[in-house]
């Protein structure tokens, strides 16, 4: 049983591409999908694609007398050369009209210029650092930019009665971003930096930090690190030295309490503040809705995260514009079209920034609780209409 | 010193370099992924150089390859972006470096030498995460602008000017390095791959030929780093990474380690057959790749070149 | 006063996070020292008894100690069949091929792990009696490091009994310095081999289960942390147990004490003292038996 279905899974790709060819190229909109779908971040392209599929679920696969077709490729990681490359094949080879995914930030940063020269518009469904927009006038982007979400949460501390943060963040691009962010709206709200670490990316230990953290005795921290287990690791170091017990809080970006691995990081969780800009536990028709095509789509085993929203909200985004172009996939039109689009997605109401081409979305303050049998983000207070103060 | 190797193509030698020019009129819609199976190729070849005729094991060869990137994308980005010169200076750079850390490496044993060099790549991986000011750091260096190949030949969508420009580069590199193993200086090399111990008694500095070969080994790939990073307009951190290295070893292996055509071969197959597996399935390719490393290990030892030299000599004989 | 107390905390730490550094490398040290076999699929064997655990204490609730022995016993029976099936054939190949070959593995078992659980992270749930801290004379001691430490001074007592004082251990050390001889005097190589195949991979599952709580647990466990299970045996020296011991002591005390009093530069510490140590002792900290 296992074992026919594993056959199945293994070959189904390539029943997608011969099918793929079969169909006649005339009344056929491809996507040509750059994501991760193996390796380290193998789980970004999956639940971005999860997304996507949810989203065709719930409104077929047909738009303005088109069909939609998507050819997925997978760079294994961060690997610029191979997602570049494979976004050239996919664009004079596959004869893609978008492109699509783009999980992390360097492989969409090397694929802008191909945008750009074959004038293919380019739709950013995870990749969050701010400059990505900038380099291509043919990207449009609906995830969320770093600084975006990172404010709010300093305006929200300094509001709500701390007033001495000690920031730790993971030593690469991204991290030193949020802390920039945080810092500077935290201070301009009159609160104060009394340290900050930046911890190193290959990191399984986080107890010297945490220790470091303790011993400065901060009001709170504030916390930015990749998605995945160094989230996990500092949440355990955080409940072992007992911080919480000690009076420092931890206020965080979502990231450290993605969907994904909300479950996996178990109860020391439980209380930590973040800000985000999606959480399964919203509560709105558009979610629900959400929810139960990606658990069709997609089996039950993975909750949906703020990936597979940014997939489903990427596809939302080229449906709309595809229905005004009246299926013209020109570049040009396509990104026209989306400019000052307006959606109402599973994470709320969000607009495509017509001057920046960025995503304008209401980021909400959330705290983990134990609901409906599992842990999730429950949102309490939110920052409507925020740009990304980064542009 | 009678019986040095001549320097003459054979024939075999004369049909493998047609077979890349056969490539580009044959398969125009797979160019870019040619050009970066001729860069490692040539990345492959430098390895082969310190693996197959010094003995080094180096599990941090990237480290070469991913200083030669970031000279020449850093090159191109504030307005050197001259190709050839680029080239030069990235091997230059990479070479030094070689030069300073083949010290480090050429005492030592297999296991110990294998961590030395992965150290050595993780520290500079890390170097290059902490000077993001510099580097671009993990989001990776964009902006860099090739000019054109003098002044002519622009780097474009359809790949043409990256492929012939990599081939270009791997064909004269490759020539080089092939004189040089067939010189009396790689002869000794070959000498020490057969018994370090014995060498020192017929009057050969076996350090020093360690250290020349290191930092030649080093500057090849540093050109093979640069001529991605020229061909890519982009230098991402992985360009440092372990698995870069990693990869690198199994192409050389794959391919035979000792013929110089091992590197180039291995490097053709493995990219070849991962663009192949990734595209019928992105998610579980890397299963099939493994099961393929099991079954060569298993069945083909010795890797293509040795399963080749194996038929070769069977056919020779019977046809003798 | 604080930083003497801090100073001990770090010490503490170092020494925890080294033993868990042990746990995780010492099967590599058995495998690759003992039958001079390059083993990098010993993550993968570390993995399986990761999932082994998770999947005894979610799915079938059984509590984490007995779990902890279900991964080692998993661990040891899969690495026996593997033994007889392939890798005994690999035993005189070259280290090159040894290492290909074990590439593989572990590319397959990536896969194979992502397919039957996903990408994500696997939860586990530490018994009441291992979580928080213990106060102890001003310091505050992680119950759960406690804990590895002592499993380390288990683990080292019984392999260093059982190589050193048993019969099977005269046997192995036997087989390992002469196999001809050894044969000559009736001694079972094969089986030997095998059981100390087992015996490695059983110590990795052992390895893999403890860390799950430090490292985390995912499909891509073989490849990120293949870089220290072989950096402990590379500055250890492989083939005993003192070495791997105090080389992990050593990388772990210099990890935790550089990540608290430098962390501008604490991702470079593990790898510089790697490099200096190597330099200083290329062969290992104890050498492998001639």
């Amino acid at each position: 049983m296992r074992f026919g279905n594993l056959g199945k899974k293994l070959f189904c790709g390539a029943a997608t591409l011969a099918l793929a060819s079969a169909v006649s190229a005339q009344n056929v909109v491809k996507l040509g999908m750059v994501g991760e779908f193996s390796g380290p971040f193998a789980q970004y392209g999956q639940q971005i694609l999860g997304g996507m599929k949810a989203y065709m679920k719930l409104h077929g696969d047909t738009v303005a007398g088109k069909k939609i077709e998507i050819v997925q490729k997978d760079t294994g990681g961060p690997a610029p050369d191979v997602a570049k490359r494979l976004a050239q094949e996919l664009v004079t080879r596959d004869n893609v009209d978008i492109l699509v995914g783009f999980g992390l930030t360097p492989n969409a940063l090397a694929v802008a210029p191909v945008a750009t020269e074959a004038k293919k518009a380019m739709v950013i469904m995870n990749a969050a650092t701010s400059i990505i927009t900038t380099r291509s006038p043919y990207i449009v982007r609906v995830s969320m930019t770093l600084p975006q979400i990172t404010q709010p949460m300093a305006v929200w501390a300094a509001k709500n009665g701390i007033k001495k943060v000690y920031t730790v963040v993971a030593d690469y691009g991204p991290g030193l971003d949020s802390e920039k962010a945080f810092s500077e709206a935290f201070k301009a709200a009159g609160g104060e930096i009394v340290g900050s670490i930046h911890t190193p990316l290959q990191n399984p230990d986080f107890a010297p930090f945490v220790q470091r953290v303790k011993d400065a005795k901060p009001e709170a921290v504030f916390l930015f690190l990749p998605a995945g287990e160094q989230g996990i690791a500092f949440m355990k170091g955080y409940a072992e030295r007992g911080l919480a017990q000690a009076g420092i809080k931890l206020i965080a970006t979502g990231d450290i309490t993605d969907d994904g691995v909300l479950e996996a990081m178990g109860e020391p969780t439980l209380g930590l503040i973040t800000s985000f800009h999606y959480s399964a536990a919203h509560n709105s028709p558009e979610n629900a809705a959400f929810k139960k095509a990606y658990a069709e789509v997609n089996g039950d085993k993975l909750r949906p995260n703020f990936m597979a929203a940014g997939g489903y909200d990427g596809m939302a985004a080229i449906y709309e514009a595809l229905k005004k172009t009246n299926g013209s996939t020109d570049g040009d039109k396509l990104v026209a079209a989306m400019k000052g689009m307006k959606l109402v997605s599973p994470r709320g109401p969000i607009m495509i920034d017509p001057e920046t081409r960025d995503v304008v979305q209401t980021v909400y303050i959330r705290k983990v609780e134990k609901t409906g049998g599992g842990l999730y983000n429950v949102e309490f207070d939110k920052f409507p209409d925020q740009k990304d103060p980064g542009k | 010193m009678s019986a040095l190797p001549t320097l003459k193509w054979n024939k075999f030698e004369i049909a493998f370099w047609l077979i890349p020019i056969a490539a580009f009129f044959l398969f125009p819609r797979y160019l870019t992924l040619g050009s970066q199976i001729l860069i490692a190729g040539l990345f492959a070849l430098s390895l082969d150089l310190i693996l197959g005729y010094a003995r080094i094991i180096s599990l941090g060869h990237a480290a070469f390859f991913g200083l030669g990137a970031y000279t020449a994308g850093l090159l191109a980005k504030h307005g050197f972006g001259e190709p050839l010169s680029g080239l030069f200076a990235a091997a230059a750079v990479a070479a030094l470096a070689g030069w300073i850390t083949s010290f480090l490496i050429v005492r030592g044993q297999d296991l110990t030498r294998l961590m030395v060099t992965l150290g050595i790549g993780l520290m500079l991986f890390e170097t290059a995460n902490q000077a993001s000011s510099i580097t671009g750091g993990v989001d990776g260096l964009s902006g860099v602008e090739m000019k054109k190949i003098f002044g002519v030949f622009g780097f474009g969508l359809d790949g043409k000017a990256a492929y012939l420009y990599s081939l270009a580069v791997l064909f004269v590199v490759f020539n080089a390095t092939r004189a040089l193993v067939r010189s009396p200086f790689g002869l000794s090399l070959r000498g020490i791959r057969e018994g370090e111990r014995r060498m020192p008694a017929i009057g050969a500095s076996v350090r020093r030929k360690l250290v020349a070969v290191y930092t030649i080994g080093a500057g090849i790939a540093g050109i093979a780093g640069a001529l991605l990073a020229q061909t890519t307009q982009f230098v991402g951190i992985d360009v440092f990474g372990f698995q870069r290295s990693a990869e690198l070893m199994i192409m050389l292996v794959l391919g035979g380690t000792g013929y110089l055509y091992g590197g180039l071969l291995g490097a053709a197959v493995f990219m070849i057959l991962q663009d192949y597996l990734a595209n019928l399935n992105p998610v579980y390719w890397q299963f099939w790749l493994g099961l393929l490393l099991v079954l060569i290990v298993l069945f083909a030892r010795g890797g293509l070149m040795g399963g080749l030299a194996v038929l070769h000599d069977r056919v020779w004989r019977t046809s003798r | 006063m604080t930083t003497i107390v801090s100073f001990i905390g770090v010490l503490f730490d170092g020494v925890a996070y080294g033993s868990l550094l042990f746990l995780i490398s010492i099967g590599l040290s058995v495998t690759m020292g003992l039958m001079n076999f390059i083993n990098l699929a010993h993550g993968a064997f570390a993995m399986l008894g990761g999932y082994a655990a998770v999947v005894a204490m979610s799915r079938l609730g059984i509590p984490f100690l007995p779990a902890l022995a279900i991964a080692f016993a998993v661990s040891g029976a899969v690495g026996a069949l593997l033994e007889r099936v392939l890798y005994r054939r690999l035993y005189r190949a070259a280290h090159l091929d040894q290492v290909l070959f074990t590439i593989g593995l572990t590319l397959m078992s990536i896969a194979t792990a992502t397919y039957f659980f996903g990408p994500a992270q696997q939860p586990v749930r530490l018994p009441g009696f291992l979580t928080g801290q213990l106060h102890v004379l001003g310091v505050d001691l992680g119950t759960y490091r406690l804990f590895l430490i002592a499993m380390v001074v288990l683990a080292t007592l019984a392999l260093t009994f059982l190589v050193e004082r048993t019969r099977f251990g005269a046997q192995v050390r036997a087989s390992v310095d002469n196999q001809q001889a050894s044969v000559g005097l009736g001694i079972n190589v094969e089986r030997v081999f095998s059981v100390t195949f087992a015996l490695g991979s059983a110590l990795a599952g052992l390895g893999g289960a403890l860390g799950i709580d430090v490292l985390g647990l995912d499909p891509t466990f073989p490849l990120k942390y293949m870089v220290y299970f072989l950096l402990v045996v590379a500055v250890g020296g492989a083939g005993t147990i003192r070495g791997p011991l105090i080389a992990a002591l050593i990388l772990g005390v210099f990890d935790v004490a550089g990540k608290y009093y430098v962390p501008q530069i604490g991702s470079f510490v593990i790898y510089a003292v790697m490099v200096i140590m190597l330099l200083l002792f290329p062969a290992g900290l104890v050498g492998r038996r001639a």
